[in-house]
């Protein structure tokens, strides 16, 4: 039977009375545990932001159509030339459209599909922005744009105006920040776009869109799916680019290249567009961990050095404890309990110390062009790692503890009563 | 009459530096109530006897029984228990927790058994440490007491869980001719009023010949 209060009581005193190594082995374990709460929180507030700037902005499978040369050449279909060696020059690529040919039946088979959170066609159509008598080339994209609103961050994107303000105007345009100072236009100005073919067309601004990447925003636009497809003279049916937001991301992968097989047009998933991506989230995981579970480790020598000092202190208390009737299981949970108080202690503070940290890091302004919608530094609050880092601190203390405890466990009282 | 303690053809041998034959062939035995004293030069194994009988030392041959039962053997978790309940034990140098208070000092043993409750022990060690003239000393630090009420503080703490035997190694080594008469009048009331068993290691002859008998010790054998 093991008499916890009378345990604890001692291992109370020792602490007591030995405060200051008490305070800085409590100290290490703090240090510890509040860097690895902070950095953990940081790093993973900051893997999610630039995860959810590349998935929101990215579909999980993107469908379109692919201009490349025909596998088969025609030559290849005569009889005659079978088994002769053909050589074919300069070989163009297929005649075709950029149009998915069968558009509709692949989105009505896509909204079935119960993996699928949506589906939204896309009109991608080259254009020029006249200004003057300056013309700007670029895109304009036609969208659903409460079906996007729903799929993707675009409404953090547009920095004025409002989606529901497209969805209103039967000519209305989401103009790319980058054209808009370039052209000195502002929400409710006129602009007249003009087609490859020279058609052109007033529209109405409605909203200005900032993605926060350069390259996008001096080039694109977007407007109403059924506006540009009335620009470009095409039927309801003309679309160029199906975006796929999944539930499960991990389907992605597997989900296109069936869609490729069943319609013949090419997809990707985002795995495929983004390999490079996860490697960074990785790396800055990697480093976290390495710099936390340092730093604990370096917190748990400490204790197992003071403990070890301690011990070797309170030799003849030990050998007191044991000729009065104390058992070296007794003995051992004396110093055990010390090592646990310490990292209990010091892993609260820690906890506490690092969701202070945390709070401030929050708080801290935080503001570049390319992210509009940031304003504070990222942070991560997720109970999961406060939970870690407790264990891990009682988990690292408790290691510390066992060996130096298990030496006291171990003492033969007779050795110290007698002196040598 | 019944034995409380009894030892049986000890032999115990130190390996280094060399092999060292300490104790040859112990065998004698203590009744209950007895009050036993041993005497013999320093070196003669004295101490070392002590540690065996007080179960403390398992590294012998022979057999040793407690309260006719034999103990040779046993786990060291029995061998605690055996120690915290049965037997009181006051060291050759007197050896407190320097940090804890001495009426804490005294009432370990006592927690640990934790037959009593707390108020209870409390009130049994402040009646032991009256009963050797240092009930004022109570609420002071260990550290910070002389030698002679050290060695007192060790006398009441093992008596506390009032044992079945007590050992000493020359508990009034440190005494004035006071205080080393006070505690061997309290050791003889114990025996009378308790049946308590002493085997006392002492130099002081005059002691010795005031209990009711003296094991000779020379060159860690039992010469009478
Ligand atoms: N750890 C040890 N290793 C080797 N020899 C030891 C050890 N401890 C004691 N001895 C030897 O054993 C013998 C008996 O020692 P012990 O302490 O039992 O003597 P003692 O009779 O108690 O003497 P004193 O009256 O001085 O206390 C001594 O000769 C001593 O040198
Ligand atoms: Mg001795």
């Amino acid at each position: 039977m093991i008499n916890w209060k009378v345990i604890l009581g001692i291992a109370k005193i020792h602490l007591v009375t030995k405060l200051k190594s008490t305070v800085t082995a409590t100290l290490g374990v703090t240090f510890g545990i509040g860097a690895y709460i902070t950095l953990v929180s940081f790093m993973t507030g900051l893997n999610k932001m630039l995860d959810d700037l590349v998935l929101n902005q990215t579909p999980h499978i993107h469908i379109y159509n692919e201009i490349e040369p025909s596998e088969k050449q025609p030559v290849a279909l005569y009889d005659d030339f079978t088994g002769a060696f053909n050589v074919v020059h300069s070989i163009k690529p297929k005649q075709g459209q950029l149009k998915i040919h069968n558009a509709l039946p692949i989105l009505n088979y896509l909204k079935e599909n119960e993996n699928v959170k949506g589906a939204t066609p896309q009109l991608r159509a080259q254009i020029f922005y006249l200004s003057g008598s300056i013309e700007l080339g670029g895109n304009l994209v036609g969208v659903d744009i409460m079906e996007e609103v729903r799929l993707s961050n675009i409404r953090d994107n547009i920095v004025d105006g409002t989606p529901e303000a497209l969805k209103n105007s039967e000519n209305g345009i989401l103009l790319g920040a980058g054209l808009a100072s370039k052209m000195s236009l502002s929400i409710g100005d006129r602009l007249q776009i003009s087609t490859v073919s020279g058609d052109i067309f007033p529209l109405k601004i409605v909203g200005i869109y900032q993605s926060g990447i350069a390259e996008i925003d001096n080039i694109q636009s977007f407007a109403n799916l059924k506006t540009v497809q009335r620009i470009l003279g095409e039927a309801e049916n003309f679309v160029t680019d199906i975006n796929i937001k999944l539930f499960d991301i991990a389907e992605a992968e597997p989900m296109s290249y069936r869609l490729e097989q069943q319609f013949d047009i090419k997809a990707t998933d985002i795995n495929e567009a983004n390999a490079q991506f996860e490697t960074g989230s990785n790396i800055r995981n990697l480093i976290t961990y390495a710099v936390s579970i340092t730093l604990l480790v370096v917190a748990g020598f400490g204790i197992y050095n003071i403990l070890n000092m301690l011990i070797y202190e309170k030799m003849k208390d030990i050998a007191i404890l044991k000729a009065t009737g104390f058992s070296g299981n007794d003995v051992q949970y004396i110093f055990m309990s010390q090592a646990v108080i310490i990292g209990f202690v010091g892993g609260l503070i820690g906890l506490g110390i690092g969701f202070v940290l945390s709070l401030l890091i929050d708080n801290a302004p935080f503001e570049t062009e390319a992210l509009p919608t940031i304003t504070t530094y990222p942070v991560n609050y997720k109970l999961g790692y406060y939970v870690i880092g407790f264990v891990f601190a009682l988990l690292s203390t408790g290691v510390a503890g066992y060996l130096p405890s298990n030496k006291a466990k171990r003492i033969d009282p007779v050795r110290i009563i007698r002196g040598t | 009459m019944k034995l409380i303690l009894e030892a049986k053809n000890i032999n115990k041998h130190f390996h280094k530096p060399q092999d060292f034959h300490v104790l040859k062939d112990i065998t004698f035995a203590v009744k209950a109530g007895e009050f036993a004293s041993i005497m013999g030069k320093s070196g003669s194994g004295k101490s070392t006897l002590l540690y065996i009988l007080s179960t403390m030392d398992t590294d012998y041959t022979g057999k040793l029984h407690l309260n006719g039962e034999l103990v040779t053997g046993k786990p060291h978790r029995e061998l605690s228990q055996i120690r915290n309940k049965n037997i009181g034990f006051v060291f050759q140098f007197h050896y407190l927790l320097s940090e804890f208070s001495v009426i804490e000092n005294v009432m370990l043993p006592a927690k640990k058994l934790s037959e009593k409750c707390y108020a209870e022990i409390e009130h049994d060690a402040h009646e032991k440490l009256k009963m050797l003239h240092i009930g004022h000393l109570a609420k002071q630090r260990a550290s910070r007491i002389s030698g002679g009420e050290k060695q007192r503080v060790a006398i009441a703490r093992a008596l506390i869980n009032n044992p079945a035997i007590l050992m000493g190694d020359e508990p009034t080594g440190n005494l004035d001719s006071f205080n080393a008469e006070n505690v061997f009048q309290i050791f003889k009331q114990l025996k009378e009023e308790q049946e308590l068993s002493l085997l006392i290691v002492t130099h002081d002859i005059d002691f010795a010949q005031r209990t009711d008998r003296i094991i000779q010790m020379e060159d860690g054998r039992i010469t009478s």
